[in-house]
């Protein structure tokens, strides 16, 4: 028998380790456009401990480990480069503990959003978390390693910004924990010991993030969605400055698309209020509708759509059919608000010249501080020249993000290199040696974050 | 049959396996789909069924025991229609028979597969028992043969050849005596209601087994038809009109909710128990009868009902459906989902778990006494709290 499959049974189980054809084709795919790529192995760990002597072995035998969690980055980034172990961490999905007081939630690496969700509104209705818009089965760590956003990103930023400690398991084996937890003081802040933040990112190329601690907010009773529109995609910097000015919104999203045909070239704003009372929603619906959103319907430039009561958490995508082809890729990009109307006009180039009706989005994290501006391409599964013309796509767009003076969000093998030819030399090397200090024989998710 | 004859080519590779398909409808877990609960691998969530079975068409991947295993994995619970919310959720569970049926026709297929379909064509039931054992649950019962009486009551293989499953057939004879309902039963010549056969893509088989049935109703002038079975009930009522059987089919829990609330039966007011419902799939998902169990329950007198946290089209499945209850390929863990579902209707402090198929009855008793939780909760069919519940049966009616 082959001698890495019987260690990793000893490790785990049989039936959580597989070198069966059926599992390493499943799992050799991204579900996007990137090329699928077989691994080894698979196997479902259930503890902390297993993935340690699981690394340990990777490590004597020189073989990749590519940790995964949903598998929704779409961006090809748990797709075996160079074979080796796929380590499906979704059995790991203890909700440990939430503390309602100091708000957070310490969760395991496989909890998905959809879960945390739930669990959340059944036992502790007046708390939340920044959920993203990716399918309820998404892990939570595995989108806040890639640097995730979700819908409390325009008051708190970035979901990596969001947490208050974690624990790892490094490419050698050890376990090290970050935040209070470090110094056993319990989960409730990531803050102020020194900064060694190595573990977002990476593509996982530094670690395996086993338990993580995250902050929860307030969940206000009545929550809602208020929709304006503007046909002139210039203004949409103007408008989200004064609606973040107001600092009344949660999320803020501005999209446009091509379909349906007669709403091609309109630019909605989606605008998420919450609130304690009716008293208080009507006077931030007065503030935010009438008193900032007022003078561009009074000019002309604009209407309001009205406000929809109640929030779809998680939110249910139907994207990856609008080809009827069971598939869609995107390319995010961390960028300047200000930059809103160039990703509009040259996103909708990129998607009419592969002829892809065009879907951009973007959200806005923080007070305007930045938006992740994404743009989306539906391809067909079973056409492979429709998938080239995504991935065409997609590169273009990855060169655009760059050119446009932002940053390319949870970049594929692509992307990461057209950002390192960009690296400042100094941040170069000092990642080339994190990688070399962390990963001595080069065996996490190999194929991603090299070429230094 | 080959990838160009394969009927859903169209559609099969519009699953994005988003995931979807594994939750139950409030999102708390990703259990909600048996296998994947069992297995916890993306080979046997509904996606990872989906995508193999596209790549063994189109010859990417060979066939092994272990694809076979996978697809014969689902239960066919139709959790994930329930979830899925693209336009072609309608057809996945088809989309897995289709495969299977292609499986059948090629001959490669699980052991335990090719002898239920054997079975059932030699015996006219999976277990391959004698077709003249098929009414030994009736004896010393005094039960008509059926001879033009209102209802045909049809028991089905497991109510027939399964001790357990007896237990609730017996205890719905004599509620249905006691309430004075006119019905008799085919005994021997009962055979086979086919659902399983169709499920597990043996299409021809199933199409024997259903214009047999109809022929044999007709001849004996059936009109309706109570079912003890769920299953029975699903391919009774959806399939066998368009085989020209148009029969007045009924679950039994919805003639003994109509007993009820008739006041047909009297009961007696016992010490009070918790009773909790778990959903058999081929009564909730695929014919949306969720209230009359319900119901029954609600109306007993004693009862203190409480719903578990998955429940009605959310509810977990058996792991019995789809020919499981035989093959058991969920079984031998704790991840198994009647085990699962055990510990579900324990976490709601439930003293007993009613089921209303006797599918479900054998899964989760088993799954009972897997969790070492016999003193703790105990599996009972509805017709057997319904009759503990009479006030006749300390009389007559348990005779």
């Amino acid at each position: 028998m082959d001698s890495i499959y019987k260690s990793l049974v000893d490790i785990v189980d049989k039936e959580h380790v597989s070198n069966r054809p059926e599992e390493l084709f499943i799992y050799s795919f991204d579900l996007g456009t990137a090329e699928p790529r077989r691994p080894d192995y698979v196997v479902s760990p259930a503890t902390t401990e297993q993935i340690q002597e699981i690394v340990r072995l990777a490590n004597r035998e020189n073989i990749p480990i590519v940790p995964l969690g949903a598998g929704l980055s779409l961006a090809g980034l748990a797709v075996p480069q160079k074979g080796g172990i796929i380590l499906d961490l979704k059995r790991m999905d203890r909700i440990i503990e939430v503390n309602e007081n100091a708000r957070y939630a310490l969760i395991e690496c496989g909890v998905s959003q959809g879960q945390l969700t739930a669990y959340l509104e059944k036992n502790f209705p007046r708390l939340t978390h920044s959920e993203p818009g990716a399918p309820p089965a998404a892990t939570i760590v595995g989108n806040i390693v890639i640097h995730g956003q979700g819908d409390l990103a325009q008051p708190y930023g970035f979901n990596s910004d969001l947490i208050n400690g974690l624990e790892v398991v490094l490419p050698t084996g050890e376990i090290c924990r970050f935040g209070s937890c470090a110094v056993d003081a319990g989960w409730f802040t990531y803050h102020p010991l020194p900064d060694v933040g190595l573990f977002f990112g990476w593509c996982g190329t530094t670690g395996i993030v086993t338990k993580m601690s995250i902050r929860l907010f307030p969940a206000k009773p009545i929550r809602g969605v208020g929709t304006f529109v503007v046909d002139n995609e210039s203004l949409v910097p103007e408008i989200i400055g004064k609606l973040t000015y107001t600092q009344m919104t949660e999320d803020i999203i501005a999209f446009s698309r091509a379909i349906p045909p007669f709403a091609a070239g309109l630019q909605h704003i989606t605008i998420n209020i919450a609130a304690d009372s009716e008293k208080e929603l009507e006077f931030k619906q007065e503030i935010i509708f009438d008193d900032t959103l007022g003078e561009y319907i009074r000019r002309g430039e604009g209407g309001f759509l009205g406000f929809t009561r109640g929030l779809e958490r998680p939110q249910i995508s139907k994207t990856s059919d609008y080809k009827k082809g069971g598939g869609f890729e995107y390319v995010g990009g961390i960028m300047p608000v200000e930059t809103y109307s160039q990703c509009y006009r040259k996103g909708r180039e990129i998607s009419e010249r592969h002829s892809i009706p065009y879907t951009v989005t973007g959200r806005i994290i923080g007070a305007g501080h930045s938006m992740m501006f994404a743009w989306t391409y539906a391809f067909n599964r079973a056409d492979t020249e429709s998938i080239k013309q995504a991935r065409d796509a997609l590169h273009e767009t990855d060169d655009l993000v760059m050119e446009l003076g932002g940053v390319i969000w949870k970049p594929g093998i692509y992307g990461q290199k057209i950002i390192i030819e960009r690296l400042d030399p100094g941040t170069r090397l000092l990642m080339k040696q994190v990688r070399k200090l962390l990963d001595p024989n080069g065996i996490m998710n190999p194929g991603n974050w090299e070429g230094f | 049959m080959s990838w160009e004859d394969f009927k859903y080519k169209e559609i099969i590779h519009r699953c994005f396996r988003c995931g979807y398909c594994k939750f139950p409808v409030n999102w708390m877990d990703v259990n909600n789909c048996p296998p994947y609960a069992r297995f916890r691998m993306e080979t046997y969530s509904c996606g990872g069924r989906l995508w193999l079975t596209r790549a063994w068409l189109d010859e990417r991947i060979e066939w092994t025991e272990h694809l076979a295993e996978i697809l014969y994995s689902c239960t066919t619970c139709k959790n994930c229609v329930v979830k899925c919310p693209l336009g072609f959720n309608i057809d996945i569970v088809n989309m897995i028979t289709a495969a299977r049926s292609e499986m059948v026709e090629s001959g490669k297929l699980p052991t335990d597969v090719k002898k239920i379909l054997e079975n059932t064509e030699l015996y006219g039931n999976p277990y391959g028992l004698s077709r003249s054992k098929r009414d030994n649950w009736a004896m010393g019962m005094e039960i008509e043969t059926y001879s033009d009486q209102e209802y045909l009551l049809f028991v089905g293989c497991a109510g027939s050849y399964d001790t357990r499953a007896m237990q609730s057939i017996q205890a719905l004879g004599r509620i249905l005596k006691n309430a004075e309902v006119s019905f008799g039963i085919l005994g021997s010549k009962e055979n086979c209601d086919g659902n399983e056969i169709k499920m597990l893509g043996e299409s021809g088989l199933f199409e024997m087994l259903v214009q047999n049935n109809i022929a044999l109703f007709i001849k004996h002038k059936v009109r309706k038809i109570i079912t003890l079975s769920p299953h029975a009930y699903n391919a009774i009522k959806n399939y066998y009109p368009a085989y020209g059987g148009e029969f007045q089919v009924f679950h039994y829990t919805q003639i003994l909710r109509d007993i009820m609330m008739d006041g047909r039966s009297d009961f007696v007011h016992k010490d009070k128990i918790r009773i909790t419902y778990h959903d058999p799939c081929f009564l909730g998902r695929w014919n949306d009868e969720y209230d009359a169990p319900r119901t029954i329950l609600k109306n007993i007198p004693g009862v203190q009902f409480v719903e578990m946290e998955k429940n009605r089209n959310s509810a977990l499945c058996c792991g019995g459906g789809g020919g499981n209850f035989i093959m058991d390929i969920l079984g031998g863990s704790k991840d198994s989902p009647a085990r699962r579902r055990v510990r579900e209707a324990f976490d709601k402090k439930a003293n007993v778990i009613a089921v209303s198929c006797p599918k479900c009855l054998i899964m989760l008793e088993d799954a009972v006494k897997e969790e070492d939780m016999d003193n703790m909760i105990s599996v009972r069919d509805i017709s057997e709290i319904f009759l503990d519940a009479l006030e006749c049966n300390t009389r007559t009616c348990n005779k």
